[in-house]
C-alpha cells in the first residue's frame, strides 16, 4: 500500500514537472494554428516520401520534451494537413534522437556510442517512418 | 549533477509558460481578434485532453508500482532471444526521465553488457504504454500498431547495428 501511494505521488511529480510545458506548447499551437496560413505547411512539406521523412526528422531531432508534447504536436500537424511520412519522422526522432541530453549521455556512456546512438536513430526515424507509412497505406 | 539536472528542466518548464503567456499578452495588445481566437482553440484542446490525462495519471502509476531499476538488472543478465526480449519490454516499460537511467546502465556497461542491448533499450523507451490514449486520440489504432512494432523491430535493428559498428572500430 506504501509503495502504491509512493508510486501514486511519483506520477503526480512527473505530471508537476510537465504540465506547464504542455500547457505551454497548447498555448502555442493555438495561436500558430491561427497565425500561420495552412498554404505554408503545403510549401515545406510536398508530399515527397523522402524529403517530408528527412525535414520531419530533422525538425523532431532538434526539439525536446516530453514524448507526449510531440504526439499533441504530430496530432495537430496532422490536422493541419502535413503528411502522415513527416508527422511520423518528427516524433520518432523527438523520441529517438537526443541532441539536448548528448552531452549528459556522453559523458556517462562514452562519446563514441552517444554519437553512433544518435545518428542510426535520426537515419532510423525515417526509415520507420517510410515502413509505417507505407504499411499503413498498403497493408 | 542528475539533480541539478532536474531543477534545471522544472525551471525551463515554467520559464517556456511564461514566455508563451508574454506572448499573449503582446497579441492581446496588437491583435485582440486573434488572440480570442486563439484562446478559443486552446480552451477547445484542453478540455478534449483532459480525459486522456486522467487515463495516463492511472497507467503511469501501475508502470511506476511494477518496474523498477532492480527489475531491469535483473533481467539484462538473461541471455540468446529472451535477453532481446526482456531488454525491449524493460525499455517500453521503464518510466521517468531519461537521464535518470544513464547511471545504471553505464553501471551495465562496466559489468560487461555490450553498448548494443543499452542502445536497443534506450530506443524501446520511445514506445510508452501509459500514453496510448494520447496517440490513439490523434491517431487510429491500426497507425499505433503498425508503428509500435515497426520501432520495436528498429530497436533490435539499431541494436545489432551498434554492436558491430563498436566491435569493428575496436
Amino acid at each position: 500500500m506504501r509503495t502504491l501511494r509512493r508510486s501514486a505521488t511519483k506520477t503526480v511529480l512527473s505530471f508537476s514537472k510537465i504540465i506547464p510545458l504542455i500547457v505551454g506548447m497548447i498555448l502555442l499551437i493555438s495561436l500558430i494554428s491561427n497565425m500561420i496560413p495552412k498554404s505554408l505547411y503545403a510549401t515545406i512539406f510536398r508530399k515527397n516520401l523522402f524529403l517530408d521523412s528527412l525535414i520531419g526528422s530533422a525538425i523532431g531531432s532538434i526539439s525536446t520534451g516530453p514524448p507526449i508534447t510531440s504526439y499533441i504536436i504530430g496530432g495537430e500537424l496532422l490536422k493541419e494537413g502535413v503528411s502522415l511520412i513527416a508527422v511520423t519522422a518528427f516524433m520518432v526522432a523527438w523520441v529517438t534522437v537526443g541532441i539536448i541530453q548528448f552531452p549528459f549521455e556522453s559523458i556517462i556512456l562514452g562519446m563514441k556510442f552517444a554519437i553512433i546512438r544518435n545518428a542510426t536513430s535520426f537515419v532510423f526515424s525515417i526509415v520507420v517512418a517510410i515502413i509505417t507509412v507505407l504499411l499503413f497505406n498498403y497493408g | 549533477m542528475i539533480h541539478q539536472d532536474r531543477v534545471k528542466r522544472k525551471n525551463i518548464s515554467w520559464y517556456f509558460l511564461a514566455a508563451v503567456v508574454f506572448v499573449y499578452i503582446v497579441v492581446a495588445c496588437i491583435n485582440f481578434s486573434l488572440f480570442s481566437t486563439s484562446i478559443a482553440l486552446f480552451s477547445k484542446l484542453i478540455v478534449s485532453i483532459i480525459p486522456i490525462f486522467i487515463i495516463i495519471c492511472i497507467l503511469m502509476t501501475i508502470t511506476h508500482y511494477f518496474i523498477t531499476p532492480d527489475f531491469i538488472t535483473k533481467h539484462f543478465a538473461e541471455s540468446g532471444i529472451r535477453k532481446w526480449i526482456f531488454i525491449i519490454i524493460g525499455g517500453i516499460l521503464s518510466t521517468g526521465p531519461i537521464y535518470m537511467w544513464y547511471p545504471l546502465l553505464a553501471d551495465l556497461r562496466k559489468k560487461g553488457v555490450q553498448y548494443g542491448y543499452i542502445a536497443t533499450f534506450l530506443y524501446s523507451r520511445a514506445i510508452k504504454i501509459p500514453l496510448l490514449p494520447v496517440i490513439l486520440f490523434y491517431f487510429n489504432a491500426k497507425y499505433v500498431v503498425i508503428l509500435t512494432a515497426v520501432m520495436i523491430g528498429i530497436s533490435v535493428m539499431q541494436g545489432i547495428a551498434i554492436n558491430r559498428i563498436l566491435q569493428f572500430k575496436q
